[in-house]
């Protein structure tokens, strides 16, 4: 028997039932696999990106159960149970998010590496205080980084996207 | 890129104290998971198995209790920025909460992972033992209280011994006239210095002064030494004697130069917080 095949015999699986964009999902996740890796490798979802992978720089967040997750560092089997939203999952029926089209039309990205991780987070910030000062914005989005913009134009599209849900809701 | 391990799945820290008791050092306890899983990703440290603690109950809430302020040992970073009961209660623990890492890593991380892992770079340990923060131990057998200055024995070194658990940060209520702030400076992403100080001030007069700094050195330190400089005397006097405390403080911090600075840079920051605290707190 192959190296690698007496290594799976003896793997543990854990049967992980969630919520992905909206649909359940059942999979097996042995416990030392990442959310990040599962995500992009296995459910085929690449809007979330690997960058410092420590947690810091913001590009791989997730939002599980609407809070931000650093997915580098989140082990795929703690989702168990849980809704999970990708970047890929906030349009609605072919409609952008609000987010998303404020950072379209401030120009709010450049390379849009950091673009998914940002709206995410900036998400997670609206959908906790949905009129932020300036301040309570930069504070919240503080884990993010955007080596292009220089931050003015990504704090311009989620001040004006607060200000459209705000008039909607 | 993580190694394989199994994972233990608990729910009573009696089971969680056997398992640490049967499989010793090849199994570490997981919680938050986001600076052990770093540790793990960057190959610095292994285990054949993690412990997942987060199915035992009872380890999250937070509740005054007969004049102490008791946090559950898996209160996340973020459940402690929140509560409004603190923020009532310790208002410069929630400030230090509300300013650790980034929301991410508050969001997973607990306070009690936190005091475990004992990273030298951390800060709730500093300001909790200036506010004389006691932390429960328990194994299968036994339950102890351990004072936060005898907690932190070394970088990423605690006095729990192979088979406790920390369950619960108990923190007595501040008086009416007690004061407490934590300040911190860094350039990286981790700080380089935090210094702590509660006191009391009575008509004038200060009491019940407690100092601690970390992060420049191996583990937070109580700096009683520089304590006799306050304790008594009216806040004028006080003011006179920050200068010598500092330099109290910053021998005291142990400082090493590193990445985040010399020892002489961090010794003289030390001084500068110490000050700032004290001025923030008696104005």
């Amino acid at each position: 028997m192959s190296k690698a095949m007496s290594r799976q015999r003896d793997a543990q699986f854990i049967p992980v039932s969630f919520t992905l964009n909206g649909r359940s999902q059942e999979i097996e996740v042995e416990p030392h696999e990442l959310l990040l890796d599962v995500v992009r490798d296995r459910l085929g979802l690449t809007g979330v990106k690997r960058s410092c992978d420590v947690e810091v720089c913001g590009a791989c967040t997730l939002l599980v159960d609407g809070r931000p997750v650093s997915a580098c560092t989140t082990l795929a089997f703690e989702v168990r149970g849980r809704s999970v939203l990708t970047i890929e999952g906030l349009a609605e029926n072919g409609k952008l998010h609000p987010l998303q089209q404020a950072f379209i039309e401030h120009g709010g990205f450049q390379c849009g590496f950091c673009t998914p991780g940002m709206i995410l987070a900036a998400k997670a910030l609206l959908d906790e205080i949905p009129n932020p000062t300036e301040e309570q914005l930069k504070h919240f989005m503080h884990g993010n980084l955007c080596r292009c913009t220089g931050y003015k134009k990504i704090i311009e599209s989620i001040m004006a996207a607060a200000k459209r849900m705000r008039s909607k809701a | 890129m993580l190694r394989r391990f199994r994972l233990e799945e608990p729910d009573s820290v009696t089971q969680v104290s056997e398992l640490l008791g049967r499989f010793g050092d090849n199994a570490k306890i997981y919680a938050g998971g986001t600076e052990l899983l770093l540790a793990m990703k960057e190959g610095l440290v292994r285990y054949e198995r993690l412990i997942n603690v987060k199915g035992v109950k009872g380890l999250s809430d937070v509740v005054v209790d007969n004049g102490t302020v008791r946090i559950g040992a898996l209160c996340t970073h973020r459940q402690v920025e929140t509560s409004s009961m603190l923020q009532q209660k310790l208002p410069a623990l929630v400030k230090l909460e509300q300013n650790v890492a980034n929301v991410r890593v508050r969001q997973a991380g607990t306070i009690g992972g936190n005091l475990c892992f004992a990273e030298p770079h951390a800060d709730p340990g500093t300001l909790l033992m200036a506010l004389g923060a006691k932390m429960v131990a328990e194994k299968s057998s036994a339950k102890r209280e351990i004072a936060a200055e005898e907690f932190f024995v070394d970088a990423f070194e605690t006095s729990l011994e192979a088979d406790e658990v920390l369950t619960e940060i108990r923190i007595p209520t501040p008086g009416a006239n007690s004061r407490s702030a934590y300040l911190k400076f860094g350039y990286l992403e981790r700080p380089s210095v935090g210094v702590a100080l509660a006191l009391t001030v009575n008509a004038g007069t200060i009491s019940d002064t407690k100092i601690a700094v970390g992060c420049a050195g191996p583990a937070p330190r109580r700096v009683a030494e520089a304590e006799a400089l306050f304790d008594g005397k009216g806040t004028q006097e006080a003011m006179r004697n920050l200068p010598a405390a500092g330099v109290i403080a910053g021998r005291a911090a142990e400082a090493i130069s590193d990445l985040h600075g010399s020892q002489e840079y961090k010794e003289h920051i030390v001084g500068v917080l110490l000050k700032r605290a004290f001025q923030s707190l008696v104005s």
